[in-house]
């Protein structure tokens, strides 16, 4: 291992930048995958991995993946959110590989719906 | 490096290795791997999280969801419900103990809610055998920032301006204690990190190390530098096994990236620090005794001065400080003075860790700023008393502090304040007692445990701790004579003044404290002939009330001595010649018939 140098620290930071803000739980953007019966079923663990994938390709570091229950539109299935911080959730429908793709792309990392496989703005009402 | 979208910070500090977490590991990591989900979530061993009641404990993130009391049996729903499906499991979330409905993130635990973290700052957040983990972090900035744009003077004069004081108990201001050691005209200097972490009950040396070695280890190199040492060792018991192990893989893994050797960080300043492992004897806690045992002498301590700044390992000067003060330097020069200073009162800056334990519902390790009073650790912070029973004291400083009583729970704690009420800071061992301690019976531990760790050379210490022993042990036998509380404070005052050592000179606070605030339990021993708490098993009485006995016979079935006896479906009676005052007769009682007097 080569000997570190001030500025070495930095790019140590960076190269586990990703990881860490995870832990710490500030992120930019949250992508859930919604992983109910009906949802793995339908397919979506390979959303799940196609979602990681672009992840990794991208190398965003402000981006979470996590995993939800039934969205409860099953017959849709499989679904996933995008939440942009400080904006409303966007959920994505009948998803495959290439549309995720596209929803990362355009969406999680270019900001702009992608209008053509999205269902709606926004949230459930709950109490 | 293939990214996971969960880590489970799973916690590997000592109470919860105990309570089993490594076999929950290899169980977790199982059943994540049939789920094929071994690329996506991730465990993480990290040290301790602090809330060792609750062991093991987890944290799930990005989740930020807390787990705990986790048994090898919760492990197939967890991974599938949650790391699968998403769903958090509601039935493994802590519950407030004032509240019925668990709460599922950590932020909103009143346990870490009202705590500070600048010591503890990587605790649960990295692996501490992972270097990069802690460089991510931010872990060797502050040794950067010394190295490439510090003066020696100006490291010293920014810790002198935190106001950071020794947290191993004496309080002593840091950069003080630098500055008399960078003095010295001699070349060759040495630092000590002082790991002999001794009272009864605390453990927060151990969790820095466990959790975030690498503070301490940057902690010592900027000291090293702004003193103009060479040299360090880390001075730590070997009762301490995990944090041994950790130190010496962060110490490598140190090496490997040049933060420690020749020309560290490409500055030319070339420093490294190598493992002494003590016997666990408490008297090398103190410094004096602490450099005779790293010399290989028997731990005696020495008359001061030539304070160890003058002269020290070989003659040499050296400074010596505590880890929880190492840890929290890197800090100081990262952030600065001015940030450090702003926390706390005004002549304690900071935070402070104290291992919480004893009578309250959260046991475990918290950090706290200075300021804050005993009711918010103990009420807040603690959740309250276990079993809602009454609060009586709170003993800090282990066996060098004293016992601080209820009407003293809005004390702001800072070195002044707790050294003002009879106690000290200490280390920051913190037991909370409740109204069934008996607090001779505490003084009597404290003083029992004394005896045993005097170093034996002043006279005054050994035979004066071994007298006030006897004394206490006799109060609490029931023969306690009407002249033993003055000549107990005699003693105390004999014992305090003709003591090398820290150790001695300490040594009556538990007595002290305990017959300044609780005098008249001292007096119920000796002049009735009773113990109020129901303790002292030569002055207490069990009875059976009969109005209350439902005749179960429970407590027929398990006195070991068949004390108790009586008619069928009638109330039974304890015969007083047999027993022994085990207590098994109360505990065992469902209708709460048997009665201490």
């Amino acid at each position: 291992m080569a000997k570190l140098r001030p500025e070495d620290l930095d790019k140590i930071a960076d190269r586990m930048k990703k990881a860490m803000s995870l832990r710490e739980g500030g992120g930019r953007a949250k992508v859930t995958v919604h992983m109910g019966t009906c949802g793995i079923a339908a397919g979506a663990r390979k959303i799940m991995s196609t979602v990681m994938a672009c992840v990794d390709e991208s190398d965003a570091s402000d981006v979470i993946v996590t995993a939800s229950g039934c969205a409860g539109l099953c017959s849709h299935e499989p679904m996933l959110t995008v939440e942009i911080a400080g904006e409303a959730p966007v959920k994505y429908i009948d998803l495959d590989e290439e549309k995720v793709r596209r929803v990362f792309a355009e969406h999680v990392l270019g900001g702009s719906i992608v209008v053509e496989h999205a269902l709606a703005v926004g949230s459930e009402r709950t109490p | 490096m293939t990214t996971h979208r969960t880590h489970l910070m799973l916690c590997a500090g000592t109470g919860c290795v105990s309570n089993g977490s490594f076999e929950l590991k290899t169980a977790l990591e199982a059943e994540i791997a049939s789920h094929d989900l071994q690329n996506e979530v991730s465990v993480v061993m990290t040290g301790c999280n602090g809330f060792c009641a609750q062991g093991p404990v987890m944290v799930v993130q990005p989740d930020n969801v807390f787990y705990q009391l986790l048994g090898q049996d919760d492990v197939a729903e967890l991974v599938e419900e949650h790391f699968l499906k998403g769903r958090p499991v509601e039935r493994l979330m802590y519950t407030p103990p004032a509240e019925k409905t668990p709460v599922p993130t950590m932020s909103e635990i009143g346990f870490f809610e009202k705590q500070r973290l600048i010591a503890l700052r990587n605790r649960g957040l990295i692996d501490p055998e992972k270097i990069d983990e802690a460089i991510a972090r931010g872990a060797y900035k502050g040794l950067a920032k010394a190295l490439t744009s510090m003066s020696n003077g100006d490291i010293i004069a920014e810790v002198k301006a935190a106001g950071l004081r020794g947290r191993g108990g004496g309080g002593f201001p840091t950069g003080v204690k630098w500055e008399r050691t960078a003095e010295q005209a001699e070349p060759q200097k040495f630092i000590v990190c002082n790991a002999d972490e001794g009272d009864p009950g605390a453990f927060m040396d151990r969790s820095i190390i466990e959790s975030d070695p690498h503070s301490v280890i940057e902690g010592m190199a900027i000291g090293a530098r702004a003193i103009g040492a060479s040299r360090g060792f880390i001075y730590i018991r070997n009762e301490y096994p995990l944090a041994v192990e950790r130190m010496e893989l962060a110490l490598d893994q140190a090496r490997e990236y040049g933060l420690l050797g020749d020309d560290i960080l490409g500055s030319g300043f070339a420093f490294d620090i190598s493992i002494l492992r003590g016997a666990g004897a408490f008297v090398c806690g103190e410094e004096t005794s602490l450099m005779r045992s790293l010399e290989g002498l028997p731990p005696e301590p020495r008359v001061r001065p030539p304070f160890p700044s003058e002269s020290g390992i070989q003659g040499k000067p050296t400074n010596i400080n505590n880890v929880e003060t190492w840890a929290t330097v890197p800090e100081i020069i990262h952030r600065g003075a001015d940030w450090f200073s702003s926390i706390g009162t005004e002549k304690s800056k900071g935070t402070k860790v104290f291992a919480l334990v004893g009578k309250v519902k959260n046991t475990g390790l918290v950090e706290v700023p200075m300021g804050i009073t005993l009711r918010e650790i103990i009420f807040d912070i603690g959740g309250g008393m276990e079993n809602d029973k009454e609060f009586k004291a709170v003993q800090t400083g282990g066996p060098s502090g004293g016992c601080l009583p209820a009407s003293l729970l809005d004390l702001p704690i800072d070195y002044e304040r707790l050294a003002e009420a009879g106690s000290i800071m200490g280390s920051g061992g913190m037991i909370v007692l409740d109204e069934d301690n008996c607090m001779v019976d505490v003084a009597r531990y404290f003083l029992e445990f004394l005896r045993d760790e005097s170093c034996g050379k002043c006279t005054a210490c050994r035979e004066g701790v071994d007298a006030m022993y006897t004394i206490v042990s006799r109060i609490c036998a029931g023969e306690g004579r009407d002249s033993d509380l003055d000549l107990l404070e005699d003693l105390a005052a004999a014992v305090r003044d003709g003591s090398l050592c820290a150790l001695g000179g300490t040594a009556p606070n538990p007595v002290l404290s305990t017959l300044k605030h609780f005098r008249d339990e001292y007096e119920a021993h000796i002049h009735e002939k009773r113990c109020p708490a129901g303790v002292c098993r030569a002055l207490i009485t069990y009875t059976i009330d009969p109005e209350a006995c439902k005749a179960c016979m429970l407590c027929v079935k398990n006195c070991p001595q068949e004390a108790i006896s009586g008619e069928p479906k009638q109330p039974q009676t304890i015969d007083q010649e047999l027993c022994i005052q085990c207590g098994v007769c109360k505990d065992v009682c469902k209708f709460g018939a048997v009665v201490v007097t």
